[in-house]
């Protein structure tokens, strides 16, 4: 066999939390890519709902500008949470996550990465169609940044947050209604902080104390959640 | 290659059922040990159980002497657990999903070796096409290719011939021949009887 030869070459090279990061968010980003579908649906949603609230409120152009963040927001979030039973059901379904439970790497390495996947598939196209809707909800210009900021600390927490709850679960009979009632309070923090950013800089106020707070979540959650997600995991696959 | 892998009074219950109790197992470096035991009788339990997915109810698994949760990514390097589930990606070709398998478990294989190994197994012409349209034998083929060109000491194999037609089952009986050949070490969970006899039978259930 002509393989033989590069088996024996072929060498092992101890686990680590990089390589596993980069394997996960490398593969995941090549299967988003490969399946645009789910991504284009999270950003349908997105725009979709909050067109409609227009249509359902009145075309006061103040009364828009005052409810746009606070609107913004909750499509953002419910658009995020639409992705999250994928996330590692997937996975789950057809062995993948089996083989990289038993990967020489640790397993909050691979964890984090399907996460920023995650959040690049989800969180990032919407922060970045945000300042659009904040438009058409005639928001001034100088608000803009303040909102684009708050998504941008906001919605990794809400990858990270949800990843939580998914991994709880997982395997779970009716896990998506289960998945809704664990993962919408959870947010709501974030909500609460990410929407106050954006009134206050729709004000004209500093957005500085809602984004500092966003920041210090998205730095307790970075830190926490893997090691959350891996012991949900481990229990799933028991 | 000296290496041993060691089971000891393993148990294990499912809801209120035991599975089984008092299972003890030893496989040294060129051995292969078959599991045989009817439908449920907890085959696909203990291989579990052996890699570390499954918390024993009592007992250890020792790998070189130690206890496997002690030193998990060392014994994690050194086996490969194939179970029923392929962790074949439907939206991935045959190509990527072995290349993704491998780097996965910290192996770099150059893709000249990687386009052979596929060629090796049958599936050269079918190397491009996404893994959803390939037939459930051919997925598996995917998997005798990774135990082509992953140098892991311990295979723990479930089932390894389900789906697999004659040609491909007596590939799998010369992979694991040559695996033995070199030290490997193998616990197949298995109907059928391969070309090789197993140095232990392990029989479960009542």
């Amino acid at each position: 066999m002509s393989a033989a030869a590069a088996r024996l070459e072929a060498r092992e090279s101890p686990g680590s939390f990089g390589a596993a990061f980069a394997w996960a968010l490398a593969r995941d980003v090549k299967l988003a890519l490969r399946h645009p579908g789910e991504t284009l649906l999270v950003i349908a949603f997105f725009v979709l709902v909050a067109s409609l609230f227009p249509l359902a409120v009145g075309a006061d152009p103040q009364l828009l500008a005052r409810i746009g963040p606070g609107v913004i927001w909750v499509c953002a979030l419910l658009a995020a949470f639409l992705s999250l039973p994928a996330l590692f059901a997937t996975d789950h379904a057809d062995g993948s996550l089996e083989q990289m439970a038993l990967a020489p790497h640790p397993m909050s390495g691979w964890v984090t990465g399907k996460i920023a996947a995650h959040w690049l598939a989800s969180g990032l196209p919407l922060t970045v169609l945000a300042p659009l809707l904040g438009l058409q909800y005639g928001l001034e210009p100088e608000a803009l940044p303040a909102l684009v900021a708050a998504l941008a600390l906001g919605t990794p927490v809400l990858s990270l947050l949800g990843a939580a709850c998914t991994a709880l679960t997982l395997g779970a009979r009716g896990g998506g209604m289960l998945l809704a009632l664990l993962a919408l309070p959870l947010f709501v923090p974030v909500l609460v902080f990410g929407a106050g950013a954006a009134d206050a800089g729709a004000m004209g106020l500093s957005a500085a104390p809602h984004l500092s707070l966003l920041a210090a979540m998205l730095i307790v959650a970075a830190l926490g959640v893997p090691a959350a997600v891996c012991a949900a995991l481990r229990i799933a696959l028991d | 290659m000296s290496a041993r892998l060691e089971a000891r009074d393993l148990a294990c219950t499912r809801g209120a059922s035991t599975l089984f109790r008092g299972v003890c197992l030893e496989v040294g470096a060129g051995e292969w040990v078959a599991v045989r035991g009817p439908n449920g009788s907890g085959k696909t339990t203990l291989l579990r159980c052996v890699a570390g997915l499954t918390r024993p109810e009592r007992g250890t698994v020792l790998w070189d002497g130690e206890a496997i949760e002690a030193r998990r990514a060392r014994y994690h390097a050194a086996i490969l657990y194939a179970g029923h589930l392929a962790g074949v990606k439907d939206e991935l070709d045959a190509e990527e999903n072995l290349r993704g398998a491998l780097r996965l478990r910290g192996v770099a294989v150059p893709d000249a070796a990687i386009r052979a190994a596929l060629a090796d197994v049958g599936l050269e012409r079918h190397r491009r096409l996404p893994a959803r349209r390939l037939s459930a034998g051919q997925r598996r083929r995917i998997g005798l290719a990774r135990l082509l060109l992953d140098p892991a000491a311990l295979w723990l194999l479930d089932e390894p011939l389900t789906a697999l037609d004659d040609a491909g089952q007596r590939l799998f009986e010369r992979l694991l021949e040559r695996h033995l050949a070199t030290g490997g070490l193998a616990l197949v969970a298995t109907h059928q009887d391969l070309a090789s006899t197993p140095v232990r039978s392990l029989g479960m259930g009542p």
